[in-house]
């Protein structure tokens, strides 16, 4: 087995419990309108092979936040466009100087060849289908600013979980705090093998079974192109799982909606939950920014 | 030991096809088996002498299905580097896959293959392109391929989809008695698959291959078969448990239907490709626990008919990829018999005999190798010597394949080709 640098953050999979509440505590602790210069000097990559709005301008800010140098590199425009593999993109990369290398890669498990051949930290901002877990820890930082723990909570996770990094990452990290989840979408989009991720998940077709009594509902965004290779049918699906507000009634007084964006407004939401007091989508935006500062300085700070 | 005749004494002998397994003494001459007899039976001297005292002497070891790269992709593997390999391996004739750039769908490639030049250790059987280029459009010539050197027609890497040129294939192979080798996978459920379809899989967040998409191509290959009275299928690397059954199906009706199975299929499961690492990836994917326990149960109830490598060499950098963009395939020539008496023999007590029948008359018979894999008098002149009892390590980086690409680096092993003998010259002998 290869080392992976000790400060990587690859997967939520192989993070332990306590792991992950030491980052949500350090997260709580950064502030991006109180600059803190923990990683003053320090050079951080951002290598984006996919497109992105919200994960990598939070990584960015974060980044700058906490008073380090970020460059951007995107496939295109760069020496990937030439056919520079991914370990020669990553030693040059060491080359220059950096210190971490934040990752958004098309391909499942691709931070991790990184990691396992570069002596730099690398953090994963989502590779392929497997895991996002920046995106699941600002998302446990959201819940928990509403709950006051995650014991006895149950979440819902609603939409396309087959293709989703976001659910995947989601699933391992609440279920190492036993949250009780219930998955729900159609077969194509939601395989019943999805129960074998992680403890406590059980796979439900029906929203209303999933929402109800439900303490967080989850969704997730679906894409039309990946509906149309399918033999459901758009229209179908909206009848079905788009979350409404008299679907979001059936779950908790309290429940709060979450969502890692895009949002199609008239798809897996209707615009008044979107709008809703219990939507937190924007928050979780707010709070990606903080969580991934916390990321960074576990990563290359002293910060502990 | 490059000598007219050689005596191997002492030895224990199994030829599965001459119903022999004891001790033997065995005589070599001039390229041929000249006499096999009970201990110091055999008269009269001999250039060499051989002490197989302790080891097992086996008909040398055939390999049904290996890539050798050659021509156009030597930076993975030459004639000359993957021969070397075999031998080690214990093996003494190996078919060549076709899907090389270019592709072996003509006599004049095939040819080729069999030059002297090449550098081959041992024997190299051609397998030809079923279709121009692999491109499934175009049926080649068989009778033409045939007469040039090839031993059986395929389009591996590329299965044959379409049911007229299937249907063509095995009216052909009636007529000359030339076996079709079926890579089966509807690849039109595969697109974009790096692994089984499996929790491994999901964990991974990578897609995976239904078994039904390689069974369902069986189905249909076996029932093609049977309207071909004399047609010869064979289903290469076969790794699903309902495909196998589709196995079992053809063999009871008429039809003329074999199969190999390689040591990675009965040896690891899908779980073993960890955290993506691409020297686990081959197609057809590692599967299921019970896949696996399905292949072994067919192994040893005489089901499969071969054990065939389909050793896959690939560069370092062409491997040293995000998993999905990693080629498949993985090298296997040296590590195929200690697998097999580690896994087979010591594990699930599948008898040695039956091992070297997997090795020997078994894919002879497949691809009907004429004086391969028996030791009865007028045989050629192949022997593989092991030792069915010697412990040792496997070292990639030790490898005689150009490629190292190989899910068994470091593992421990018992079992292991001592000597190999090719037309009654030693062309490998272990230090």
């Amino acid at each position: 087995m290869i080392q992976v640098a000790r400060r990587s953050l690859l997967s939520i999979e192989h993070l332990q419990a306590p792991e992950i509440l030491a980052l949500l505590k350090l997260a709580r602790r950064m502030n991006p309108l109180k600059p803190r210069p923990l990683l003053r000097g320090k050079r951080v990559i951002l290598l984006f092979y996919e497109p992105s709005t919200r994960t990598r301008a939070s990584f960015e800010v974060a980044a700058k936040s906490l008073g380090a140098i970020t460059t951007l590199i995107q496939a295109s425009g760069s020496s990937i466009e030439k056919g520079e593999s991914l370990l020669d993109t990553g030693y040059t990369l060491r080359a220059i100087g950096a210190d971490a290398i934040v990752i958004r890669h098309p391909c499942a498990g691709a931070p991790h060849l990184l990691a396992s051949h570069l002596d730099v930290p690398v953090i994963n901002a989502g590779d392929g289908m497997h895991e996002h877990p920046s995106q699941a820890l600002l998302d446990a930082y959201t819940i928990l600013r509403y709950k006051k723990t995650f014991k006895g909570l149950q979440v819902a996770i609603i939409g396309d979980i087959y293709h989703s990094r976001v659910a995947r990452s989601a699933i391992h990290l609440l279920s190492k705090f036993g949250v009780k989840i219930i998955l729900c979408g159609p077969p194509e989009l939601l395989p019943d093998v999805a129960t074998t991720l992680a403890t406590g998940v059980r796979v439900t077709r029906h929203l209303e079974e999933a929402v109800r009594g439900t303490d967080v509902i989850m969704l997730l965004r679906v894409q039309k192109e990946r509906l149309a290779g399918l033999k459901i049918k758009l229209s179908d699906y909206i009848a079905r799982y788009q979350m409404t507000p008299a679907r979001l009634k059936l779950a908790k007084r309290d429940a709060i909606v979450m969502h890692p964006g895009p949002i199609i407004r008239g798809l897996e939401l209707s615009g008044e939950v979107a709008d809703s007091p219990q939507s937190k989508i924007l928050e979780e935006v707010q709070n990606g920014v903080p969580t991934r500062m916390a990321i960074l300085a576990r990563a290359v700070g002293k910060a502990r | 030991m490059k000598s007219r005749s050689c005596l191997i004494r002492g030895g224990h002998v199994i030829d599965p096809a001459a119903r022999i397994d004891a001790p033997m003494d065995l005589l070599l001459r001039d390229g041929r088996v000249a006499e096999i007899a009970t201990p110091n039976k055999i008269r009269g001297g001999a250039d060499e002498k051989f002490d197989a005292r302790g080891l097992i002497v086996s008909p040398g070891f055939i390999d049904l299905h290996v890539h050798l790269r050659e021509p156009g992709q030597s930076h993975k593997e030459t004639i000359a580097t993957g021969t070397a390999a075999a031998a080690a391996g214990g093996f003494t004739s190996i078919c060549c896959m076709p899907n090389t750039s270019p592709v072996v769908d003509s006599p004049q490639w095939v040819s080729w293959l069999r030059q002297p030049e090449r550098g081959a250790m041992l024997n190299v059987f051609p397998i030809a392109a079923a279709t121009r280029a692999s491109k499934g459009a175009v049926i080649t010539d068989f009778r033409e391929l045939q007469r040039a050197g090839a031993v059986a027609i395929t389009d591996d890497g590329k299965p044959i989809l379409s049911d007229d040129i299937m249907r063509e294939a095995l009216r052909q192979s009636a007529d000359i008695d030339l076996t079709i080798v079926q890579h089966a996978e509807d690849t039109r459920a595969t697109q974009g698959c790096s692994m089984n379809d499996s929790p491994t899989a999901f964990r991974l967040g990578l897609r995976g291959m239904k078994a039904s998409a390689e069974a369902s191509i069986v189905d249909r290959d076996v029932q093609l078969a049977q309207q071909f009275p004399g047609a010869r299928l064979h289903v290469a690397h076969l790794s699903t448990a309902d495909a196998l059954k589709a196995v079992r199906r053809g063999k009871r009706s008429k039809a003329h239907v074999t199969c190999e199975v390689t040591p990675h299929h009965f040896t690891l499961t899908d779980e073993s490709v960890g955290e993506y690492d691409s020297n686990f990836k081959m197609n057809p994917p590692l599967r299921s626990a019970s896949d696996r326990e399905a292949l072994i149960v067919g192994l040893a109830d005489g089901t499969v008919d071969a054990i065939a490598t389909d050793h896959a060499p690939h560069a370092l950098h062409e491997k040293l990829v995000e998993f999905e963009r990693a080629p498949f395939g993985i090298t296997g020539l040296e590590t195929a018999l200690a697998l097999a008496i580690t896994r087979l023999h010591r594990q699930h007590a599948i008898p040695l005999s039956r091992i070297v029948e997997l090795f020997t008359s078994g894919p002879a018979r497949v691809f009907g190798l004429r004086g391969r894999g028996s030791l009865a008098r007028g045989s050629f002149a192949d022997v593989t010597i092991f030792d069915p009892k010697k412990r040792w390590r496997f070292e990639a980086s030790k490898s005689l394949s150009k490629s190292h690409n190989t899910p068994f680096d470091g593992w421990q092993f018992i079992g292991k080709a001592v000597v190999t003998i090719v037309g009654g010259e030693l062309v490998y002998r272990s230090q």
